[in-house]
């Protein structure tokens, strides 16, 4: 697990030991747009890693959860890119990121019946022992 | 006057379609449908005469008029022709230089036209249907009286008078050809007016279907015309045909071809020897038809059509002969034919049949004028015997055997009398019509120039006067004269007119009053179902209660026996308009009025190759012949002539005879005591038989056994023509029927049962080869293959998404690995 994460901390220590306090804020008043990109690159791999490794549906279910923000993480960061360059369609991707949040908790809504349904025909929640998918 | 002619067909339809078309709507009153018929008939006659005497007083006289609405007559065009490609003509014509006329050109345009044509032919037939049909008409309203289908009679007759005028009026082939076809028609719906009568509706298809053999050798000879002259108009045709070489006997050139196609048609029509079979059928209609178009019309159509042609036939000496040997053998046969029937109309109708032959046989030996005027005299004469038999019909309460007759003189007085004018007319007896004709077709006959064995022709022809005459003093005797059998032998017999057919449907009410309405039901021949004793007064007021046939003859009433004089009159002094040259020393007395006279321009003269008497009259100076002037009459020097181009006619009894008398007119003295010789003769032999001595018959029946028997049963001519044609036709129907059932359908079932048998073979091969092969090499790709396909589908979704991540990492990969180099 560590073996993963490790490149990616390697980096972030190596940015935070080179950069001074003022500049730390002045990163935070004008965002640099690949820093956010990274992060949901990182939070969409932990999501992934996480629905691929874990047995539980609850997990996964988080993990999807994760893999959904990395994307709403993406669009807010293009949006706020976009308003400093001062396009008109720079609030579109802060509706998306609404939208998103309304259709995970409508999948989790769903799922979680799903899983209950599951659960009470196969008595587990452990992914790798329901293969119905096979026929 | 004469621009007017084209009303005449127009008027007889006019009034047949408002009777047709509205009389049952309508139910319109006997009054009304026979004002109507009888109205339009008379306007046409009386408009007949006018143009008839206007065209004969006006200049134009010996040339045809052909109606035009550019001189306000009236004419359209009908066919609007395509070109036409003349065959035969061509070839066969003589040149324009040598005196041909100018002919259309190959691929002249053939238009034909609805117009009529008068000129002297058309005007003595269009006298004749209007003024015959006029009587006719008159009589039908008093005999039809009380039919149910009044209206319709009346339709149907306006109809065949205005396609009978259209045939005798056309101005051209095709016209005659509508013409002919519908009087066809007419015929076949007259003959079968009491068409829920199986005999009348059998005779009518039996009518119909004779006419139609004839008739396709009429189509194919106006084909021949069109083909040959390029045109169908009578006034071209007649031009062009004069300048053709005539042919000789036994030489078969196109002149003979179509000479062959009209005679048949006109053997069909007119019930010549081998298709003759249906007219005495055809006396199934009602009599007044019988009368219109079975003896004074329609059937003279075939005459009608010989003498328009004239010029074609006479350049074919062979058809002169095959009509003259035709004509005669026709005259004979009926004639014999005659002597035996007991039904009063077959006897007239055989009579028909026989006069058909004088005038047919008057044709063959050159007399075309005779012919015609014999057709006008046989039209008066025999309608006016038809219409006498009708009137007996009808007094007899439709009682047509002449074996229960007899003693009708007294009952029937005006019917008797009219009648007598028209048995002396028939028999030839001296000034009466029959005798200036038929003795001149005698004459004619035996002093022919145009065939050889002209006095073979004129001894038949004898003959058949002979039993003409006794024949018909047999009907006189039998009918009028006598005892009346009816007293003893009342009952129906082969009655089967109107009223039997109303007793049918169960119509028995009986009109006293009227004498006419049925009540007589159909009897087999000799059922004595009981004598008449109730006298047709006491009848009248008895309401008409009684057994069947119960009442004494009648007289006609008044719309009956009128006609009956008017035609009886016409009878007697109708043949003076054809005063014969040996009664006044040369030529046909009376100038244009002479109906011999009067025809001579439409007469083609193969002795001048002229028309008639002005070319004659031109020609007669060059040739020294001025007999042949006079009406074409033979006379002086040139007896001894065969016209130019006719193979020589060998011994000729009238020459034979003129010869050694040197006087032709004696010499046709001779001939005519001889043919009222023959007259007396058959007339003295009648009155011998059939009042004298009237056990005779009896007698001579038993004698002559096989020859009565041939008679009476008609020579078994239509046995003959069952067994071989309609068996034959049977046979064949039959054979093409186990044909059918056997080899198409046994083809058809056979390819049926192959189909069968290869679906079954590929069937089977389908099942165990194809199938086999298919599953065999399924079967093995499936067992390889499915292994490695089933390791895939786990059916754990995190190994789906593991597989999704992957593919999603090396797109992403692919992506940037292009874009970090």
């Amino acid at each position: 697990m560590f073996g993963i994460f490790a490149p990616a901390l390697f980096l972030l220590f190596q940015q935070a030991e080179r950069t001074r306090l003022g500049e730390m804020w002045e990163n935070i008043q004008h965002p640099n747009l690949s820093r956010f990109l990274f992060i949901g690159a990182l939070l969409f791999i932990i999501g992934v890693a996480g629905v691929l490794t874990r047995r539980n549906i609850i997990v996964i279910f988080m993990s999807i959860e994760l893999i959904m923000n990395a994307a709403n993480l993406n669009f807010i960061a293009f949006s706020r890119y976009l308003q400093s360059t001062g396009s008109a369609n720079a609030l579109a991707g802060q509706v998306f990121a609404v939208f998103i949040i309304v259709v995970a908790a409508a999948e989790a809504a769903i799922g979680l019946g799903i899983v209950i349904a599951l659960y009470r025909n196969k008595e587990t929640i452990l992914l790798d022992e329901i293969d119905l998918l096979k026929w | 006057m004469y621009k007017y002619i084209w009303l005449v067909p127009l008027l007889p339809l006019i009034g047949a379609a408002i009777n047709g078309l509205l009389g049952r709507a309508f139910r319109f009153s006997e009054q009304l449908i026979g004002g109507i018929a009888v109205g339009s008939i008379a306007l046409a006659f009386l408009i007949a005469l006018a143009a008839v005497y206007s065209y004969g007083s006006s200049t134009l006289w010996p040339k045809p008029y052909v109606t035009s609405s550019q001189d306000g007559s009236f004419n359209f065009n009908w066919i609007p022709g395509g070109p036409v490609r003349l065959t035969q003509g061509e070839k066969a014509a003589r040149p324009a230089e040598q005196g041909g006329p100018a002919r259309p050109a190959a691929g002249s345009v053939l238009n034909i036209d609805w117009s009529y044509q008068l000129d002297s032919l058309s005007a003595v037939f269009m006298l004749i249907v209007t003024g015959v049909g006029l009587c006719i008409f008159v009589f039908a309203t008093g005999y039809m009286h009380g039919d149910p289908g009044f209206y319709r009679f009346f339709a149907y007759m306006g109809l065949f008078m205005f396609m009978m005028l259209v045939l005798v009026m056309g101005s051209n082939f095709l016209m005659m050809f509508v013409g002919w076809e519908g009087v066809g028609l007419c015929s076949y719906l007259l003959i079968g007016y009491y068409f829920d009568r199986p005999e009348a509706a059998n005779a009518s298809r039996k009518a119909f279907i004779t006419n139609r053999v004839g008739d396709f050798g009429f189509a194919l000879a106006v084909f021949g015309v069109i083909a040959t002259f390029g045109t169908a108009q009578y006034t071209d045709v007649v031009a062009q045909a004069s300048s053709y070489p005539i042919e000789p006997l036994w030489h078969f050139g196109i002149m003979s071809w179509i000479g062959l196609g009209l005679f048949i048609g006109a053997c069909g029509k007119s019930a010549q020897l081998p298709l003759h079979v249906w007219l005495p059928d055809a006396m199934a209609g009602p009599t007044p038809v019988s009368a219109l178009i079975h003896a004074a019309t329609m059937v003279t159509a075939g005459l009608y059509m010989l003498t328009r042609t004239n010029v074609i036939f006479q350049h074919s000496q062979t058809m002169l002969f095959v009509v003259a040997i035709v004509g005669a053998a026709t005259a004979l046969f009926a004639a014999t034919i005659g002597i035996t029937q007991n039904d009063i109309k077959k006897v007239l109708a055989y009579s028909t049949v026989s006069q058909l032959g004088f005038m047919f046989l008057a044709c063959g030996v050159g007399a075309f004028a005779i012919a015609i005027f014999h057709v006008m005299t046989h039209a008066f004469f025999k309608a006016l015997m038809f219409l006498g038999a009708g009137s007996v019909i009808h007094g007899m309460h439709h009682e047509q055997d002449m074996r229960r007759m007899g003693g009708l003189k007294k009952y029937m007085p005006y019917t008797y009398l009219t009648f007598m004018a028209g048995w002396l007319a028939i028999c030839g007896v001296f000034p009466f019509s029959g005798f200036w004709s038929k003795d001149e077709i005698l004459w004619r006959t035996v002093s022919t120039n145009h065939i050889p064995y002209g006095f073979l022709f004129w001894a038949v022809g004898t003959v058949a006067a002979t039993c003409t005459a006794f024949y018909m003093t047999r009907l006189m005797a039998m009918t009028f004269w006598g005892k009346p059998k009816f007293l003893v032998q009342p009952a129906g017999g082969e009655a089967d007119e109107a009223h039997a057919s109303a007793y049918d449907k169960g119509l028995k009410k009986h009109d006293a009053k009227k004498f006419s309405a049925g009540d007589r039901p159909r009897h087999e021949p000799g059922e004595h179902v009981g004598p008449v004793r109730e006298s047709a007064n006491a009848h009248a007021k008895g309401g008409g209660a009684h057994g069947h046939g119960a009442h004494a003859p009648h007289e006609s009433p008044a719309n009956m026996w009128v006609p009956l004089v008017a035609l009886a009159v016409l009878a007697v002094v109708g043949g003076l308009v054809g005063i014969g040259p040996a009664f006044t020393g040369h030529g046909h007395p009376g100038g244009r009025v002479n109906i011999v006279n009067w025809l001579d321009p439409i007469i083609w003269n193969s002795e001048t190759r002229g028309f008639g008497t002005e070319n004659t009259a031109e020609a007669a100076e060059t040739h020294e012949n001025v007999g042949r002037a006079e009406g074409g009459r033979i006379t002086g020097k040139s007896v001894e002539e065969t016209p130019a181009g006719y193979v020589a006619t060998g011994f000729n009894l009238a020459h034979s005879i003129e010869q050694t008398l040197h006087s032709e007119r004696a010499t046709e003295w001779i001939f005519i005591l001889l043919s009222l010789l023959a007259a007396g003769i058959g007339m003295g032999l009648g009155w011998l038989f059939y009042i004298k001595d009237t056990s005779l018959p009896d007698v001579w029946a038993t004698r002559l056994r096989p020859l009565y028997q041939a008679s009476y049963h008609k020579y078994w001519v239509d046995e003959f023509y069952g067994w071989a044609i309609t068996r034959r036709t049977m046979d064949l129907a039959r054979g093409v029927f186990t044909f059918d059932s056997k080899v198409v359908d046994g083809g058809v079932n056979g390819s049926a049962w192959l189909t069968r048998l290869s679906s079954r073979v590929t069937g089977w091969t389908d099942q165990y080869f194809v199938d086999g092969l298919v599953n065999t090499i399924a079967g093995f790709v499936v067992t390889l293959v499915s292994p490695i396909l089933r390791a895939a589908q786990t059916g754990l979704a995190q190994n789906y998404a593991l597989v999704m991540v992957l593919g999603l990492l090396i797109a992403a990969a692919v992506l940037f690995w292009k874009s970090a180099f």
